[in-house]
């Protein structure tokens, strides 16, 4: 099936991306933060299933949106609220803020005038029907060292939070 | 336009690979009256069979052996007071049961209650399922959070905690069940929902008794896991009405309280079809190996049928039984008329174009209807576990066992 209204739908999720992602720095309550994180990533998801990678998306769907940010709103709301609420939003570094900005902006016009020969002219059309298995291909293919490098530095995160968490083993 | 309508009809796929919009959009419709009358009737057969399980009789007022008391509790919700705490925060409250709800019906869009019979196919079937239903958890957080008050929060908290840690343990029985797709060293695997059922029909098996006792113990951890994703007996603890009144939904009322009931039993059936789609074979009629054949098939295509009649004649028999009062003569006619439509569903079911189109759905249902009972009688029979034994089942039993099968499936499925 070919594609609908794929242009509509990249600004539609685009827009919905940058605004929640605004809202999550704007917001006082830090609930309502991790909220608009999850609209953020879910946003994310639906870009993913734009370049054809359901795979990608539905990871991000089921790790980021699922798991992870469950376990932010878990400890989030343990926090007393009132109390965040009064804390100061922002820390007040506008100098090196301005600057970061302004350096990030050129970065992007930079590239946007120059780097037209970094990008394909259009956008590669990739196996959508395969999309799952090629990532397996590549992953325990062509990648396996790295794959397998960052298991075990998973691991080593999981055996530290044991040893952080429990006094006696 | 008349083209358009039967050019679906030929393609042999679902209406969302064939890029048919009209009937991906009557499939939707179709799927959404029938889950909202299987809630309806799982409501009603819950309370029945609960009664009877403890010797009671169950709803008996409310039309013929209480036939008409989902409709009654449905126009009660509707017509309650809706209330919202004062302190509540007032967007993530209403929003809440709204998450609930669309990613409890979402993820039926992959639901494949036959070859052709599913909204659409996607590549990532399974994984899309799993991650859509693991979003619910979220409107639950919410709705906990929002209503500002001790018990909704509690069982908030105990129901993340519940969740995300069984979601492990089944993700492990899932990925167990799809390499087992993968036939022999050169084929490759599916996470699509229709492709894993055609994978069942290639092998010839089901994958509950594939690599014996792997599949068993596979689709045994995911049916633990599934009941307590669901936030059911025994594991209800989000709920538990002897310590948290109705947990994270205590504040809820009226409609909004609807919308969770709604999406805790469209969960059940969601979760039900995943079992059934990667371990019972999906649509595959039973015995398919054992009694083949043209006359086997013929039997097996009417049994929908006569399931029905079946269901009608115990209709006409209570109708028989019903008190001769006067006072009863409308619940009478009313039950006399349920019989006489079931047995005309009956009778539709016999005719050969209906009966080979409906064959596939009529399987799956029934499949996922055995999983329904079993709620019903998990409820009925076991105690409610202690948090801490919930948690102690999920990391160190479950989840050990599932990684073991997970292991020892990849080990035979490289050997055989």
């Amino acid at each position: 099936m070919t594609p609908v209204a794929t242009t509509f739908f990249f600004y539609f999720l685009s827009v919905v991306t940058v605004v929640s992602g605004v809202g999550v720095i704007m917001r006082k309550n830090p609930v309502h933060s991790a909220l608009a994180l999850i609209v953020a990533l879910l946003g994310q998801a639906g870009l993913y299933l734009m370049l054809y990678a359901p795979f990608v998306a539905g990871v991000q769907i089921i790790l980021y949106a699922g798991g992870i940010m469950v376990l932010f709103l878990f400890v989030i709301m343990l926090v007393n609220i009132e109390k965040a609420q009064k804390e100061e939003q922002f820390n007040k570094q506008w100098l090196a803020g301005l600057a970061a900005a302004i350096a990030l902006g050129l970065l992007f016009v930079f590239i946007y005038a120059k780097g037209r020969g970094l990008f394909p002219d259009r956008a590669i059309q990739m196996p959508e029907q395969s999309n799952t298995q090629q990532v397996a291909v590549l992953l325990y293919g062509s990648y396996m060292f790295a794959f397998e490098i960052a298991s075990l530095l998973l691991l080593v995160a999981i055996i530290g939070a044991v040893v952080m968490a429990k006094k006696r083993i | 336009m008349l083209e358009y309508i039967t050019s679906y009809l030929k393609s042999e796929t679902t209406p969302g690979q064939a890029g048919n919009l009209l009937w991906a959009f009557i499939y939707i419709v179709l799927i959404f009256l029938g889950l909202s009358v299987a809630v309806i009737a799982m409501n009603w057969l819950e309370r029945k069979i609960l009664a009877h399980m403890q010797v009671r009789l169950g709803p008996m007022r409310v039309g013929p052996h209480g036939l008409l008391q989902p409709i009654a509790d449905a126009l009660k919700l509707l017509i309650k007071e809706d209330i919202m705490p004062a302190e509540a925060d007032p967007f993530v409250f209403w929003v809440a049961p709204l998450i609930v709800v669309i990613t409890a019906f979402t993820v039926f869009i992959v639901v494949p209650f036959g070859p052709t019979h599913a909204v659409t196919d996607m590549n990532i079937g399974v994984l899309f399922m799993l991650g859509v239903s693991s979003l619910s958890v979220l409107g639950v957080v919410m709705a906990g959070w929002a209503s500002n008050s001790h018990y909704p929060l509690m069982g908030a908290l105990r129901s993340s905690a519940q969740m995300v840690s069984y979601e492990i343990a089944m993700g492990l029985a899932v990925v167990s069940a799809v390499l087992m797709t993968s036939l022999n060293r050169e084929g490759t695997g599916t996470l699509s929902m229709i492709g894993i059922v055609q994978a069942q029909q290639a092998q010839q098996t089901w994958f509950i008794f594939k690599f014996f006792p792997l599949g068993l113990i596979a689709f045994f951890i995911f049916a633990v896991a599934m009941v307590a994703e669901t936030n059911r007996a025994p594991f209800d603890l989000p709920e538990a009405e002897s310590e948290l009144t109705a947990g994270f939904h205590t504040e809820y009322s009226g409609f909004r309280w609807s919308l969770f009931f709604l999406a805790e039993y469209s969960a059940m059936i969601a979760v039900s079809s995943i079992a059934v789609t990667l371990w019972l074979g999906g649509w595959m009629r039973p015995f398919a190996n054992g009694l083949s054949g043209e006359t086997w098939d013929l039997v097996f295509s009417l049994i929908p049928g006569f399931t029905f009649l079946f269901l009608a004649a115990m209709a006409f028999y209570n109708t028989a039984r019903m008190p001769k009062h006067p006072y009863f003569r409308v619940q009478t006619m009313g039950l006399a008329g349920f019989g006489a439509v079931l047995a005309l569903i009956g009778v539709i079911l016999f005719i050969p174009l209906v009966r080979d189109r409906i064959q596939d759905i009529f399987w799956f249902t029934a499949k996922v209807a055995v999983f329904m009972y079993m709620y019903i009688w998990y409820r009925g029979t076991f105690p409610r576990y202690r948090f801490d034994q919930l948690m102690k089942v999920g990391w160190k039993v479950l989840l050990p066992i599932g990684i073991g099968v997970l292991i020892l499936t990849a080990i035979a499925g490289v050997l055989f």
